[in-house]
């Protein structure tokens, strides 16, 4: 295994992080009720310090003068390596608390996994952030079991997130390159494995909110971590890098 | 204006304990679902400063307060009444707190 692939699989860690945070923090000041603003905004922050930490290691590890925010704020779509799901719309309430659900299931068991990784420096960070991402888990799976079974219409909406996100968490579960060469190292973690924990879970969170887990069959999307992204990343980026780009080295 | 205030969730008292062997303390209040939604929501609201170990909810309507212009009877009797204070023994040194 070269650096470039421990670099690679860094950025994915990060990337992940930074666009499931940089879409949370869309909601601040348009949450459904303050207390929900207040939660969703803390979690956008939990999230963009995890990106932080993995940039930081990412720039050490490459040198070449890179930094956290040459990395966050000058690379194009095409080098992202985010998973499809973190970068979907925000839609309604029910698709950003589902689209969390997925997303915290995955990071709980790979973190839990990562913790005990042959990368010191990753299994740190993983350590670290278990504990956040544990409470993102609860909050996520208490939304979904309200929604799910609560109103008619808060199930209306659930049943159309999961229609409008399932096809996006195949992707998790699909190792890529920077992935398969290492694992063999024991520093990135065998996806089967967590596939195995996280649809256990969902399947059990979704009884309880009483919805249906869609069939094996439908296809799934892919391609976000080899830089093959929807529309939307590109809309992200235009806001979230507009400062830097604009005005280069500008702080704040 | 009146659906409104129908569709409202419930008010909830927040009580926080800044650490153990400390009381909790009421810090304020928000709005929730239910307690275990309170719970959050203060965690949330209220813990972000690593302010507190333990987090107490109670939904507001089952507070009962007396009555502010009931002040005068309930309290002003205690106040010539000098000798329910502890002041007229002599502490030995050892006891610190009192």
């Amino acid at each position: 295994m070269d650096t470039k692939t421990l670099i690679d699989y860094t950025l994915h860690l990060a990337d992940n992080a930074l666009i499931i945070g940089h879409r949370n923090s869309e909601w601040c000041g348009h949450g459904p009720i303050l207390e929900q603003d207040i939660a969703i905004t803390n979690i956008a922050l939990d999230m963009i310090g995890q990106a932080r930490n993995f940039y930081q290691y990412a720039a050490q590890l490459s040198g070449e003068g890179a930094t956290e925010d040459s990395l966050a704020y000058l690379r194009d779509a095409i080098d992202f390596k985010n998973n499809l799901l973190t970068e979907l719309p925000n839609g309604d309430w029910a698709q950003t608390v589902l689209r969390q659900f997925f997303f915290s299931t995955y990071q709980y068991f790979l973190y839990q996994q990562l913790q005990n990784g042959a990368d010191k420096q990753l299994a740190a960070i993983a350590e670290k952030s278990l504990k956040e991402v544990t409470y993102h888990l609860r909050w996520s799976s208490e939304w979904v079991i309200r929604l799910g079974d609560g109103t008619e219409e808060s199930k209306r909406r659930m049943l159309d997130a999961i229609d409008e996100i399932w096809s996006y968490t195949g992707e998790l579960f699909i190792p890529v390159n920077f992935e398969l060469l290492t694992i063999g190292d024991g520093i990135s973690i065998d996806l089967s494995m967590i596939k195995i924990s996280w649809d256990k879970k969902v399947k059990a969170v979704f009884e309880e909110a009483i919805l249906p887990i869609p069939a094996d069959t439908i296809w799934m999307q892919s391609g976000g971590k080899e830089g093959k992204h929807t529309e939307q990343l590109g809309f992200i980026l235009a806001e979230m890098q507009f400062l830097q780009r604009a005005y280069p080295n500008s702080n704040w | 204006m009146s659906t409104e205030i129908k569709n409202e969730w419930p008010l909830w008292e927040i009580f926080i304990r800044s650490k153990q062997g400390l009381d909790h303390k009421h810090v304020g209040s928000l709005h929730a679902t239910d307690a275990q939604m309170a719970i959050e929501n203060a965690r949330d609201v209220y813990t972000r400063r690593m302010e507190g170990v333990s987090i107490w909810v109670v939904e507001s309507k089952f507070i009962h307060a007396s009555n502010p212009s009931d002040a005068a009877s309930l309290y002003d009797p205690a106040n010539d009444k000098a000798y329910r204070h502890p002041t007229f023994y002599d502490l030995p040194d050892e006891v610190k707190n009192m």
